[in-house]
C-alpha cells in the first residue's frame, strides 16, 4: 500500500445521498451520510428497517453507486465491487454447486493464486471456522450456522482489509448467533481488518461494535454515533452495557416509532 | 417387510389380470389374432426378434440416429441459448425467427426434409436434431435467465471478472434446466425417430413395425413396440442418472 493510502481511514462516507425512484415517486434513501472506519475498527450501522443501512452497506460494496457524494476505500474512490471489500450476505449466498472447499478457494482463485498456496489457505481457513469435516460437502447439506461459517471464510481466505457484513446472523437462532460473534471477535481482534456490520439487534451491536452509528428512519441520516468502550469479553448483563444498551434503545424507538407512523399514514392515504 | 410385499403384490395386479384377460380373449377366438396375437405369441416372436440379430440392428440403427440428431440440435441450440440468455441483443436478434419456428412440430417437416435431403438418414437426422433443438433452447435461456443475483453480486465481490462469473456461476447454475431441457429433447428425439424412419428411412425401429403390417404380422408390431418402450425407457433412466450425477449439489434431486 502507498503512503497516501496508509494514512486514509479504511471507509470513508462522503456526504452520500441516494435517492430511488418507485412508482414515479422520488424515495430518498440516504441523505447526506458523512462516516468513516478506521484501519482495524468495528463499526455497526444500526436502525430499524428501511432506514437505508443496508442501502450504504451496497453502496460502500460498489454495488450501487451513490446519487450523489462519495466513497473512499482505503482513499481510492469506491466505482466497483471488489475483493478489497468482501461482502458476507445475510443469505449466505454461497454457491450451492460447490463443496465447501470449492466455496473458500473461490476467491483465490479468481485472483490467480497458486494452487498449493490456495490448498493450505483454504485449509486453514476451514480449521479456524471448524469446517475440516465439511470440506467436501454442498451447501445444501449444512444449516444455517454452518452456512455461514463458510461465507465468512470465503471472504477471509481473500484476506480483505475490509468486511461488509449484512445482517449476517440475523436468520440464526440466539445460541448460533452468540456462538458465531464470538468467532467473529476472535478472527477480528489483532487482525487489523475493519468491518462494517449492519444490524437492527441492538444488544448485537452492543456486544461486537467500537463504535455504533444509529440511523434515522428515512431519509437515511446518522442519527448519533455511540462509542462502546467496554472491554471485551463484554457482558450483556452488566450495568454498563445496560445503560448503553438503554439509551441506545430510545433513540431506535424514536425511528421506529416514526416507521409506524409512516406506515399508518400509507395505510390511510 | 410385509408393507413392501403388499405394495408389490397392488403394482403387478393390475398388468397380470390385463394380461390374462388378453390371453384368454385371444385364446378363445373373440378377437382374430390376426388383428390382437395372445401375449403368449408376441414374447415368442420378441424373443425370434431377438435371437436373430435383427433387433439389434434396428435398435442400434435407431440409437445412432436419436444420439447423432440430438448431438447436433443440442450442440446447436446449447451455446445459442447462453447467448440468448446471457446478451439482450442476440436474445432481440434471433428470437423472433424462433417464436415463428417453435410452434411447428418437427413432424410437419418431413416433406421438406426428404425434398431437401432425399431418403436415409440425413433427412432423419435433420428432424431429430430439429426436435430436440427447441426444448434444450428454450430451457437454457430459461436457465442463464434465473441465475440469483446474489450469486452474480458474491461473485463480483469476490473479484471474478464477467468470463469467470459466465463460466464458473452462470453456466453452473444453468445446468438444472438445460439437463431438463435436454431430457425433453431427447424423448421428442427419440418420438422424431419413430416417424421418421416410418416415412423416410427404411431401416430402424420404426420402418420395422411398419414392415410387420404390410405381411399382417401384428405379433412382431407389438414385439416392436415393446422393443421401442425399453429403448426409451433406457434412454430417460440414463439422462436420469447422468442428470442425478450432474446435480448433486442440487436441491430437492437427492432422496
Amino acid at each position: 500500500m502507498n503512503s497516501a493510502a496508509a494514512s486514509a481511514p479504511a471507509i470513508r462516507v462522503e456526504g452520500v445521498r441516494k435517492t430511488f425512484a418507485t412508482g414515479g415517486r422520488e424515495v430518498v434513501a440516504l441523505d447526506g451520510i458523512d462516516l468513516e472506519v478506521a484501519d482495524g475498527e468495528f463499526v455497526c450501522l444500526l436502525g430499524p428497517s428501511g432506514c437505508g443501512k443496508s442501502t450504504l452497506l451496497n453502496a460502500v460494496a460498489g454495488f450501487s453507486p451513490p446519487t450523489s457524494g462519495r466513497i473512499l476505500a482505503g482513499g481510492r474512490e469506491v466505482t466497483s465491487p471488489g475483493p478489497d471489500r468482501a461482502m458476507v450476505f445475510q443469505e449466505y449466498a454461497l454457491f450451492p454447486w460447490m463443496t465447501v472447499a470449492e466455496n473458500v478457494a473461490f476467491g483465490l482463485e479468481v485472483k490467480g493464486t497458486p494452487a498449493a498456496e490456495i490448498r493450505a489457505t483454504v485449509d486453514a481457513w476451514l480449521a479456524k471456522l471448524g469446517l475440516t469435516d465439511f470440506r467436501d460437502r454442498f451447501p445444501k447439506d449444512l444449516s444455517g450456522g454452518m452456512r455461514q461459517r463458510v461465507a465468512i471464510a470465503r471472504v477471509l481466505a481473500i484476506d480483505p482489509p475490509v468486511l461488509l457484513m449484512d445482517e449476517p446472523f440475523g436468520a440464526l437462532d440466539a445460541l448460533t448467533r452468540r456462538n458465531l460473534q464470538d468467532e467473529l471477535l476472535r478472527i477480528w481482534s489483532g487482525s487489523g481488518k475493519s468491518v462494517l456490520f449492519v444490524t437492527h439487534g441492538i444488544e448485537e451491536s452492543l456486544y461486537l461494535a467500537d463504535r455504533v452509528v444509529v440511523m434515522t428512519y428515512r431519509p437515511g441520516a446518522v442519527k448519533e454515533v455511540i462509542p462502546v468502550l467496554l472491554p471485551r469479553p463484554r457482558d450483556p448483563s452488566s450495568s454498563e452495557f445496560g445503560a448503553l444498551s438503554r439509551r441506545i434503545t430510545a433513540l431506535v424507538m424514536e425511528e421506529q416509532a416514526r416507521h409506524q407512523r409512516d406506515e399508518r399514514g400509507v395505510l390511510a392515504g | 417387510m410385509a408393507g413392501r410385499a403388499a405394495r408389490l403384490g397392488r403394482a403387478v395386479l393390475v398388468p397380470v389380470v390385463v394380461l390374462v384377460l388378453w390371453e384368454v380373449i385371444s385364446r378363445a377366438g373373440v378377437v382374430s389374432a390376426l388383428v390382437m396375437p395372445a401375449p403368449s405369441r408376441v414374447v415368442v416372436r420378441w424373443w425370434a426378434y431377438a435371437a436373430s440379430g435383427e433387433m439389434l440392428e434396428d435398435a442400434a440403427g435407431s440409437l445412432t440416429r436419436v444420439l447423432g440428431g440430438f448431438a447436433i440440435g443440442a450442440g446447436l441450440a446449447l451455446p445459442l441459448g447462453l447467448l440468448m440468455g446471457a446478451k439482450d441483443w442476440v436474445h432481440d436478434l434471433f428470437n423472433p425467427l424462433l417464436q415463428i419456428l417453435r410452434p411447428i412440430p418437427p413432424i410437419a417437416f418431413i416433406p421438406l426434409a426428404i425434398l431437401w435431403f432425399g431418403l436415409g438418414d440425413p433427412p432423419a437426422f435433420f428432424l431429430i436434431a430439429l426436435g430436440a433443438f427447441f426444448p434444450v433452447l428454450v430451457n437454457t435461456i430459461a436457465g442463464v435467465r434465473h441465475v440469483d443475483a446474489i450469486h452474480l453480486r458474491a461473485a463480483r465481490n469476490l473479484g471474478a471478472g464477467e468470463w469467470t462469473i459466465f463460466r464458473r456461476v452462470i453456466l453452473p447454475s444453468a445446468m438444472p434446466y438445460v439437463l431438463s431441457g435436454m431430457r425433453i429433447g431427447i424423448g421428442v428425439a427419440f418420438i422424431v425417430v419413430i416417424v421418421a424412419e416410418m416415412t423416410a428411412v427404411n431401416r430402424g425401429l420404426g420402418y420395422r413395425i411398419l414392415e410387420a403390417r404390410e405381411y399382417f404380422w401384428s405379433d412382431k408390431i407389438i414385439a416392436g413396440m415393446i422393443t421401442i418402450g425399453l429403448i426409451g425407457l433406457f434412454i430417460d433412466g440414463g439422462m436420469g442418472w447422468v442428470s442425478a450425477r450432474m446435480l448433486r449439489w442440487h436441491r430437492g434431486l437427492e432422496g
